[in-house]
């Protein structure tokens, strides 16, 4: 698989303060990662040092096997950190065509790039006039002039309505759907949840986790289970092999897996045994369960 | 290179205040020629500036330069706020990030003021020529392109103003402020200078370490003309006062500028290098 960027041992040092702490991981194309964090746990100091802005204390990284330059290999990155800059008296046409510039790509996408972010209506208006959401659109668009081999967004839907967000999250799933490699930070949960493959999990600096989402917890899932019969159900559990720690909360059964099991055998080993369930659902934990089991571990 | 310069002038000409300042500026730079010519002619007091020898050749170099030095900070504001809007618009880092380098960055900065240089010192030429072959007294080809020094002088002179424009934009990051510090930075090279004549040294060895400040040196490069006309040199005699004085542009002088130059562009990337954004 083709590696878009590799970081390795990154650390970076705001005098007494250690922003971010021997960081390694890998970026590889067609995924779509989310790096987690509380916030102050270094996620834009990352991002801030492999985009050039931050000066990094110790460290390497690589952008597409490092046979170019950071300024190239950055001209085929689009990226969007915390809130878009642009200049402030000029219009979405006169902005985007100094970046297509910077970028030293044809201004032939300008307008496919603004119809897709809805703001071609408003492609004369000064970027001074734009609403939060329509700037954060703008950067959206920015970022996509140049087709980019990866798209990174640092907290994109911070401080917008809930129709910005949806809007935001649509535009990101449209874009991932076509396969851009996608590198999203942000501290909501559920929004990495709905879009990303893999995580890369910081606090503190520190790197918790990093690999596809699915194998964040070495964990197989649980079942919810309701039946007449609980205690019996219970103490049928308890005795096999298979799951771990039994709750019960509120007349519901938690049983959780130490070992892959399908609803279906379930049902038949405990119907064979004479209980016959009213509820049954398998479920995996969800991302804020597992980030919380995580960082509460270390 | 060009792509630099692009990039540079969609920033200025879409700022309506630089676009405003830039253009007076070039007004002015041609105007102030055309109205020298033409006022001073009222009332019984018959005084024609033409007529005092202002626009002989080869002096009109000499004397124009000098005064069209003067209108150097229009394009001081319009270039410390390019430099400080970059920080306050943020837009510094989103170039970084759009793939400009920092050291691009820079480039096309001093590129830009490359030019305002050459442009306004082209203008300065053809002006001066205009004017000069209009009023001149002296129209043989060599007196005319004689003294010609002073247009590199007035280059050098405005390039290395330029730059230390963009150094302090980059220093301090707000163009009010910048500019304030231009002030401060001007009259403290005069405190300086007095302290070291006064306390350090002889008068006539702090005038010698004068030389080497940054803005004294660019005032160096043309020095008044006035004490060079003829009427103001009478006046002299008169009193008994040998103003003649050394105006020529010299080497070194030259070389002190382009060093400071030098100095200013390098600290405006050694800063921006260090810098977290």
């Amino acid at each position: 698989m083709e590696t878009i960027l590799n970081v390795s041992h990154l650390t970076k040092k705001f005098g007494y303060l250690t922003a971010v702490k021997d960081l390694s991981f890998t970026i590889e194309k067609g995924n779509v990662y989310g790096i987690l964090g509380p916030n102050g746990s270094g996620k834009s100091t990352t991002l801030g040092i492999i985009l050039n802005v931050v000066n990094r204390t110790s460290g390497e990284f690589s952008w597409f096997d490092g046979t170019t330059s950071t300024h190239e290999a950055l001209k085929k990155v689009g990226a969007i950190i915390e809130r878009p800059n642009f200049y402030p008296y000029m219009n979405a046409i006169q902005n985007l065509r100094l970046v297509c510039k910077i970028k030293d790509v044809p201004e032939t996408k300008i307008q496919e790039k603004l119809e897709l972010v809805g703001l071609w209506d408003r492609r004369n208006s000064k970027f001074k006039t734009y609403s939060l959401g329509m700037k954060q659109r703008m950067a959206i668009a920015s970022a996509l002039l140049n087709d980019p081999e990866i798209l990174i967004l640092d907290e994109p839907t911070n401080g917008l309505d809930p129709q910005g967000i949806h809007q935001i999250r649509e535009i990101i799933k449209k874009i991932a759907s076509q396969g851009t490699t996608i590198l999203l930070a942000s501290h909501l949960l559920d929004e990495v949840e709905k879009v990303c493959s893999h995580v890369i999990i910081l606090r503190k600096g520190e790197n918790l986790y990093s690999g596809p989402v699915d194998s964040m917890l070495a964990s197989h899932g649980f079942f919810e289970l309701r039946s007449n019969d609980l205690d019996q159900l219970q103490k049928l559990l308890e005795k096999s092999a298979s799951f771990g720690k039994i709750e019960n909360f509120n007349g519901t059964l938690t049983a959780y897996l130490k070992e892959e099991m399908d609803a279906e055998s379930l049902n038949q080993m405990l119907f064979d045994k004479g209980i016959v369930l009213s509820h049954l659902v398998k479920r995996k934990e969800s991302l804020e369960e597992q980030f919380l089991t995580l960082t509460k571990n270390q | 290179m060009l792509r630099l310069l692009q990039i540079e002038f969609i920033k200025l000409w879409n700022n309506r205040a630089s676009k405003v300042l830039i253009i007076s500026y070039f007004v002015l730079l041609t105007s102030i020629a055309l109205i020298a010519a033409i006022k001073f002619d009222i009332g019984p007091v018959q005084f024609h500036l033409a007529d005092q020898g202002i626009f002989n050749f080869p002096y009109i170099w000499h004397f124009n330069t000098y005064v069209t030095a003067l209108f150097k900070l229009f394009l001081a504001i319009v270039i410390v706020s390019m430099m400080s809007n970059e920080y306050s618009n943020k837009t510094i880092k989103q170039n970084l990030i759009d793939g400009l380098s920092k050291k691009e960055f820079i480039l096309s900065k001093v590129l830009t003021v490359i030019s305002f240089a050459l442009i306004s010192t082209i203008f300065v030429f053809v002006g001066s020529l205009i004017l000069g072959l209009v009023y001149s007294d002296y129209n043989e080809m060599s007196i005319i392109f004689s003294d010609l020094e002073f247009l590199p002088a007035f280059f050098f002179k405005l390039v290395a103003f330029f730059s230390f424009c963009l150094f302090l934009g980059m220093l301090v990051k707000r163009s009010a402020f910048a500019l304030g510090f231009l002030i401060l930075w001007t009259i403290l090279e005069q405190v300086v200078f007095g302290l070291l004549g006064w306390k350090v040294m002889s008068w006539e060895a702090a005038k010698m370490v004068k030389r080497f400040f940054p803005l004294e040196s660019m005032a160096n490069l043309i020095k008044e003309p006035a004490t060079r006309l003829s009427a103001v040199q009478n006046i002299g005699q008169q009193i008994g006062e040998d103003m003649r004085f050394d105006y020529h542009v010299y080497w070194y002088e030259f070389l002190i500028v382009i060093v400071w130059t030098a100095i200013f562009i390098y600290l405006s990337y050694a800063i921006l290098k260090k810098r977290d954004l």
